[in-house]
């Protein structure tokens, strides 16, 4: 039995908390428009966004240590990364500058548990279906259900993998969804000997099954590199966390950014001085803001992140099976960084290998089962922390008054670092396919995989039987609209 | 003292005195309540107590025991009368359980998971009543308040501060805090008082504690309120006080 206290109808714009979710994700559906220009060629194509208006606000006037909890409902695509991300940044408030051993350890085990059920659940069962019966089949078949019916055991491995990673987030969250595991200052529970045997008599079958799901994808891209090598490509700089060596560490570190030929921009930057190095720009017609970096400006500044921009900025992956895919996907790209939106998926399934992998590693560590849960020091009044969520790079920053209550807060998922890159590859999308004044079917579909590649956490994305509702409008240089289609 | 009554067609034996819920409680038995604590007097506000004697309806946490009385406590009708007060009082505040620091130790939530209640039913007020945050050491999250007055009368008689009081009338109920400026930092409110640990509900928190103790591991997930446990007593005493 559950509460449903969200079931109410917006009563009164005065209030705070009704545009929290459900409310706040009112628009079910993707929504591009395409502007045409005088000649009636692509102009400007705009993806809009409207899951993340305001959600700061909720935030202030809170109590910190409710922070880590609530910012979990705030979106319910990757709960555990807000989870984190909060809890790294409030560490600094209650002084914590560095968690136990133990209390590092359990984060790290349920942020990589989140990667690996996220990845899993993106691959399988939202982008499997495009990629192994074609962009354009019936629509009717392409989900994982069909996926399930003509190669069950591609969907049954997707299905175990995602509940293992969901089996981790339990343990170590306490909660499969929305768990309260981390608090700021370290973590509220450890695992006891029985749960991590148990967790790892599975751990090498998922490493296993991880490991084919790299040779499935690659095999894809090499049956057909004209598509895999172009499809929405966007040429950009790119940006992620590194571990102080060069490393690949999702959990923590430095941030590195590498220009479009993969020449460093910057590196080891402690997070903590972020905006110094971004600027989030506003536009009249999206909710979303659109970051870029401060030094090259907003027309050259945005960037990417996500799997394809970690995987080529890291220097190494320190887990052996997916440094391994790691060093031919770079082989691959004969020394230049990939930029193709279906490249996006094979560096998530190498990072999906570096998780089992990593969940494996640390099942071993006793310090999993250790009793120092918590500590603190001087408290402070401002933190920044910083995760590499699923879908790239997550921000949270926040101001604490005396009375420990927040005064600021700003955030900037992982969808809004993405936002231009997405745009920019609608756009060319929308050039190679629309022909004439029509939106036509395989307009709509080559859209939506192009949105999928970069998984933006929007709830039309991620629907889990993998059917995106879009709507597309068509309107040409005077404003008028030509076209529209919607795809449900 | 042999003198007994019915209570749901079983056997509670009291002493003179005693109201039916007290002797309820001492044998063991759960009859729903939010503003009756066993340590303070009866108040008799929120009624979720009302039983039904000789087919009437009373508080029972007012009433005294007699006996030979028949007393109707878990019934259909009652319950649903109770689920919608509960009702009443969940629109009424802003109580967002998924992110409360309570959940889990809250009376409220736990007596609506008790009683059923599925849904609010009715619309939202959504108050709008700032927290005050200017004491060291607790919290005031006025949003939750379901105006028990067991921490009125805590501070009261038991703390001798006088710290918190009820205004307004109706609807426009609230709690306020006894000082000049309203603040709860210009009381000589202290997080050791009895006041302190007795909301039943999520008002009156210890600062900086927030989810030290995981969810799923609190008094009312351990078991339903029903079974006597309190969260505020964290000796685990339960059911047995009289009071
Ligand atoms: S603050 Fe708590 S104890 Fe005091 S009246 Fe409100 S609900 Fe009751
Ligand atoms: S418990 Fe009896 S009226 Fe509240």
């Amino acid at each position: 039995m559950s509460f449903q206290l969200e079931t109410a109808t917006v009563a009164s714009d005065t209030l705070r908390r009704v545009a929290i979710d459900p409310v706040s994700r009112v628009e079910g559906h993707g929504k591009v428009t395409i502007l045409l220009d005088e000649d009636n060629k692509v102009h400007q194509v705009r993806l809009h966004i409207v899951e993340f208006r305001g959600f700061e606000r909720f935030i202030q006037g809170r109590p910190y240590w409710e922070v880590p909890v609530m910012v979990q409902r705030l979106c319910g695509i990757c709960p555990v990364s807000h989870h984190l991300a909060a809890s790294k940044a409030l560490d600094l408030i209650v002084g914590a500058v560095r968690v136990t051993p133990t209390a590092d350890k359990m984060r790290r085990l349920m942020h990589y548990g989140q990667i690996l059920q996220s990845h899993a659940l993106h691959f399988f069962h939202l982008s499997s279906p495009d990629l192994l019966f074609g962009f354009g089949s019936e629509v009717g078949r392409r989900n994982i259900v069909g996926v399930a019916q003509q190669y069950p055991d591609i969907a049954k491995k997707g299905i175990l993998l995602r509940k293992f990673g969901q089996e981790v987030i339990r343990l170590t969250a306490g909660k499969r969804v929305h768990g309260t595991g981390a608090v700021p200052g370290g973590v509220n529970r450890s695992l006891t000997a029985d749960e991590r045997k148990d967790l790892l008599k599975d751990a090498y079958q998922m490493i296993a099954w991880s490991r084919d799901a790299v040779r499935i994808i690659k095999e894809l891209h090499q049956q057909d590199p004209a598509l895999y090598d172009h499809f929405g490509t966007v040429r950009s700089s790119f940006m992620g966390l590194v571990a102080p060596d060069g490393s690949l560490d999702l959990y923590h570190g430095v941030l590195r950014a590498r220009d479009a030929d993969g020449r460093i921009l910057f590196d080891q930057v402690d997070y903590q001085t972020y905006d110094r190095l971004i600027t989030e720009e506003v536009k009249p017609w999206s909710y979303m803001k659109f970051p870029y970096f401060t030094a090259m400006g907003p027309a050259a500044g945005w960037y990417k992140v996500g799997p394809l921009a970690r995987v080529q900025n890291c220097d190494s992956i320190p887990t052996p099976f997916a440094e391994h895919e790691r060093r031919e996907l770079v082989a691959y790209g004969g020394g230049k960084p990939l930029h193709g939106s279906l490249a996006f998926h094979w560096a998530r399934m190498i990072e999906m290998l570096f998780a089992a992998e990593t969940i494996k590693d640390l099942l071993h560590d006793d310090d999993l089962s250790g009793t120092e849960l918590m500590t603190g020091g001087e408290r402070r009044r401002e933190g920044v922390g910083v995760i590499e969520a699923p879908r790239g790079t997550l921000f949270h920053h926040y101001q604490v008054g005396d009375d420990d209550l927040v005064t600021m807060a700003n955030l900037i998922v992982s969808t809004t670092n993405n936002n231009q890159a997405m745009n920019t590859a609608v756009r060319e999308v929308a050039k190679q396919y629309l022909d004439g004044k029509e939106i036509t079917e395989g307009l709509l579909n080559h859209l939506e995989v192009a949105i999928r590649a970069f998984d933006p956490c929007l709830s039309c994305a991620t629907h889990a039987l993998g059917k995106m509702p879009l709507e597309v409008r068509l309107v040409d240089a005077e404003g008028t609209e030509l076209d529209r289609k919607y795809k449900a | 003292m042999n003198d007994s009554f019915l209570l749901d067609g079983e056997d509670i034996p009291f002493t003179p005195g005693q109201t039916v819920m007290q002797a309820a409680a001492a044998a063991g038995k759960y009859i729903p309540h939010l503003c009756w604590h066993p340590d303070f007097a009866a108040h008799g506000s929120c009624k979720l107590c009302t039983v039904k004697i000789g087919g009437r309806f009373a508080t029972s946490c007012t009433v005294r025991a007699a006996a030979g009385q028949e007393v109707e406590n878990r019934t259909d009708e009652l319950d649903a009368k109770r689920r919608t007060l509960l009702q009443l009082l969940f629109v009424e505040g802003n109580h967002f359980c998924p992110s409360c620091e309570k959940s889990g130790d809250c009376a409220l939530q736990a007596t609506a998971y008790e009683l059923g209640m599925l849904t609010p039913h009715f619309d939202h007020f959504y108050p709008d009543r700032p927290v005050d945050a200017s004491h060291p050491d607790v919290l005031l999250e006025f949003n939750r308040c379901i105006l028990c007055e067991l921490c009125v009368r805590a501070s009261r008689d038991v703390d001798g501060k006088n710290v918190f009081a009820l205004a307004g009338r109706g609807t426009r109920s609230h709690l306020v805090v006894n000082s000049d400026t309203g603040r709860l930092a210009d009381t000589d409110f202290a997080a050791t008082d009895r006041a302190a640990a007795v909301c039943p509900v999520g008002v009156i928190l210890k600062k900086r504690v927030g989810f030290a103790v995981p969810i799923g591991q609190r008094t009312y997930d351990r078991q339903p309120i029903s079974a006597g446990l309190r969260a505020d007593d964290k000796a685990g005493a339960g059911f047995g006080e009289a009071g």
